[in-house]
């Protein structure tokens, strides 16, 4: 499969899955505020801070109210992870691969994108808790589609990879709201209001029955254990490891538990680091460290994996006269700065 | 919406005679559309138009900050070729073709047409296609231009011209493909009742006519089609060939010149690319032969040609032919290398370049069309009857600085088909733009792009210039 190929399927299935998960953070927000005791400041900055990109915001808008960061993160089309953006770049590289991908991915893709733009001028308060719906149902559509519709080989691991390393990534992000949300006093911890937020918390990774099923009980130690080390539930940070290494070793014929070049070796150790982890071990570096280091070990992962598939570097010999110049490469690093947080 | 009150005028009428007298093979046609209630065609068109968006059939507009497209607007009332005079253009298309490959073949090798003083030498070299790297290349099979769409109108008296052939990358056919597939779910019962020759063999064809460019003894070959990119207008359809063809479509930075052969960057390292269906100019495909500017081209591209290691459609240095003045010379070709005359005949034309003819241009420009010789997409052009004093004079500087690259043209008075415009039918003019491929055979896909003028009045029929597009069928009565 042609190297731009793959980086376009697998940018392709980050982008719908980051425009997906955006919605996920507005939404919990939403719902936050509606169990929110009057008189509380509304949280909205958390949302601004865990993307990253709070200097940006600053700039753009000024003052952080609920309509700003709304606008700024679902609708700016100058914001580059703005669901909009997402959307358009996600419809750009699905373009780029149109004669690879089935049609019905084209469509669903194209139609999403079309249903967002139109959204953008029409948003009220009142109506963005269903648009986040239709948001997150189009994404799962998408990746129903592409399930169902497109054979699974090399470029369907790739998308997978893609949107499963994305995955790992946003909840991780999602878990580290709860860092920035500052209860009123240290004596709310355990309080009502502090189980409201974990539970919010949960349905916005989409798991809270799951987890009730699980644990019964809300408790911030087995939220936490649930999000990050489940093996089973499909949207914690070991399952996303777990199958993106095993699409990653579909394309390379290597067995897992071994490696042949640098991106098998970066995912492979970033996936047994957390097979032998336990809960008490994150905590005792801290939550918010944890996380902080994982996102970059997880950027790691993604240049190595861009190095090793997609950036095929020319002959040079053949070449001498010419410096090549790769817009692939420049493309997908600018799209690596842009993600979200750095 | 009926045809009763579609009166086609002092033109010539693709579908009607004359006022309510349908031509005997449109009749099936007018009849279906006349039984539909009241805003169903309309209704219809809509539906049509928006399958086509939904679907993606679009063409980028150059110039839009947000990338977008635009479907290229498409009419339901298609326009119908009888059959047996099908037959006439086939036959002209294929010897005009013919006679286009052997002159191409000619001025790269021996030019014994120039010797023979059929054609001047400095009209060929002052050629803006006619490029000097590729004099004495011999490609696959000595065919040169493998794809052509060749650009044909029809005159007040029902008589066919050809307007000018394309013969470098011609865009277009996947509208024909899909108009057909959307017309086909628009009129189903009409196409029970019709024998309306289908258009669907044309991928088949066009992958069967890049193998034949193989270099030899390959089990399998690996063709791609090759383009600029997604923000070139016509990428959906260089898109859509690679996806019919079942080929990979590939852009400059894909590929790499490596061991003697060209290359392509896959996953699993470089795989030898075979035949190149390119959708890039000449000038643009490596940077080391000719524009060392271009970005979507491979350097060293040229060389793996001229070693014969690759089959590249079209050849390059085809658009030599493609020149307004060569254009001028193909009755001469068509004399001189088959020994026939022309089936299908040019419209007049007069060449700036020749002092006579320069004189006559100037005098007439109010009478006449005038285009520059290498431009395509309706840009460099004069209508001479709708322009305005002040653009002849201007136009009158730019030909005395250049004569040699302007030909000029009687105005002619296009056919026309009825359109729906706005929420009534109306009489639009059109051209047509048959495709046709030569690999073993010369192969003319049935049909073609029938490109409409919407504006009213209008002539230009480019998409470039608001023009749309209607199905054609070939049809026997």
């Amino acid at each position: 499969m042609l190297s731009r190929v793959a980086n376009s399927i697998y940018w392709l299935n980050r982008y719908v899955e980051r425009a997906e998960n955006i919605a996920r953070f507005i939404d919990v927000n939403l719902n936050l505020i509606l169990d929110s005791p009057t008189g509380m400041t509304q949280q909205w900055e958390p949302l601004v801070k865990i993307t990253g990109d709070a200097p940006l915001f600053q700039e753009r808008y000024g003052e952080v109210l609920p309509e700003n960061v709304i606008q700024f993160l679902a609708f700016d089309r100058d914001y580059p992870n703005s669901i909009l953006s997402c959307l358009q770049i996600a419809r750009e590289n699905a373009r780029s691969v149109r004669e690879v991908i089935s049609s019905e991915m084209w469509e669903q893709v194209n139609a999403f994108y079309m249903m967002v733009k139109e959204a953008a001028p029409k948003q009220n308060l009142a109506s963005l808790h269903d648009f986040f719906t239709q948001v997150k149902l189009a994404s799962h559509l998408f990746s129903g589609i592409m399930d169902a519709t497109m054979t699974h080989n090399e470029g369907w691991h790739f998308g997978q990879i893609g949107r499963l390393l994305e995955r790992a990534d946003k909840t991780s992000r999602i878990l580290d709201v709860k860092y920035y949300i500052l209860l009123p006093s240290v004596h709310d911890v355990g309080t009502t209001l502090d189980e409201i937020q974990w539970m919010s918390l949960l349905r916005s990774a989409s798991a809270y029955e799951m987890y009730r099923k699980r644990e019964h009980r809300i408790n911030p130690t087995l939220v936490a254990e649930f999000l990050i080390l489940d093996r089973e539930f499909p949207r914690s940070i070991r399952f996303c490891f777990l199958n993106a290494e095993r699409s990653l070793h579909e394309i390379t014929g290597t067995p897992v538990g071994t490696w042949r070049d640098p991106a098998e070796r970066a995912l492979g150790r970033l996936r047994s680091q957390l097979e032998y982890m336990t809960i008490a071990d994150i905590f005792e570096t801290g939550l918010h460290e944890f996380i902080n280091t994982l996102q970059e070990q997880l950027n790691g992962v993604g240049q190595s994996i861009f190095n090793a598939y997609f950036a095929l570097e020319p002959m040079v010999e053949a070449v001498e006269e010419i410096k090549p110049i790769s817009s692939l490469q420049t493309q997908t690093q600018t799209q690596t700065q842009t993600a979200i947080g750095s | 919406m009926r045809f009763d009150t579609y009166d086609p005028g002092d033109f010539y009428d693709e579908l009607f005679i004359e006022k309510g007298k349908p031509r005997p093979q449109a009749n099936p046609l007018i009849d279906r559309i006349n039984s539909l209630s009241d805003g169903e065609l309309l209704q219809r068109q809509q539906a049509a138009q928006s399958a086509m968006f939904k679907l993606g059939i679009t063409f980028t507009v150059y110039g839009d900050s947000e990338g977008n497209e635009r479907i290229f607007p498409f009419d339901i009332i298609p326009r119908i070729v009888a059959a047996n005079e099908w037959a006439t253009l086939n036959r002209g298309l294929k010897q005009r073709i013919e006679a286009l490959n052997l002159f191409i073949a000619d001025i790269y090798g021996d030019q014994k047409i120039i010797k023979d003083g059929i054609i001047p030498i400095e009209l060929v070299h002052s050629a803006k296609g006619f490029l000097k790297p590729c004099i004495g290349l011999k490609p696959p099979k000595g065919i040169w231009c493998h794809i052509t769409g060749t650009d044909l109108v029809r005159e007040k008296d029902g008589q066919w011209y050809v307007l000018e052939d394309n013969m470098r990358c011609p865009s277009g056919v996947s509208y024909v493909l899909e108009n057909r597939r959307v017309m086909k779910s628009t009129f189903p019962q009409v196409f029970r009742t019709m024998d309306i020759q289908p258009v669907d063999e044309y991928p088949s064809h066009l992958l069967e006519t890049l193998l034949n460019l193989a270099p030899d003894n390959l089990p399998n070959p690996n063709v791609v089609v090759i383009t600029p990119g997604i923000y070139n207008s016509a990428y959906f359809e260089h898109s859509f060939l690679a996806q019919q063809m079942g080929v990979e479509l590939v852009e400059g930075k894909d590929l790499v010149v490596a061991d003697g052969y060209l290359q392509m960057r896959t996953t699993k390292g470089l795989k030898r690319v075979d035949v190149v269906y390119r959708r890039i100019d000449d000038d643009f495909i490596d940077p080391l032969a000719f524009r060392s500017d271009s970005l979507l081209g491979v350097p060293g591209l040229m060389d793996v040609y001229r070693s014969g290691r690759l089959g590249i459609a079209n050849a390059l240095g085809t658009g030599v032919a493609d020149d307004k003045a060569i254009y001028a010379y193909v009755p001469e070709m068509i004399r001189y290398y088959l020994g026939e005359d022309q089936i299908i005949p040019n419209v007049p034309t007069f060449l700036c370049g020749n002092p006579q003819h320069l004189d006559h241009v100037l005098a007439n420009l109010d009478k006449l069309v005038v285009k520059a010789a290498n431009e395509s997409g309706g840009y460099g052009m004069l209508i001479g009857t709708q322009a305005t004093a002040e653009q002849r004079e201007d136009f009158a500087d730019r030909i005395r600085a250049n004569p040699r690259n302007y030909i000029a043209q009687p105005t002619l008075c296009l056919s026309r088909v009825p359109t729906l415009i706005e929420s009534h039918i109306e009489g639009c003019h059109v051209d047509l733009r048959p495709y046709i491929l030569y690999g073993k055979d010369i192969y003319v896909n049935p049909g073609g792009l029938t490109r409409v003028a919407l504006k009213r009045g209008s002539l230009v029929v480019n998409s470039s210039q608001g023009g749309g597009s209607k199905d054609t069928w070939v049809v026997t009565e």
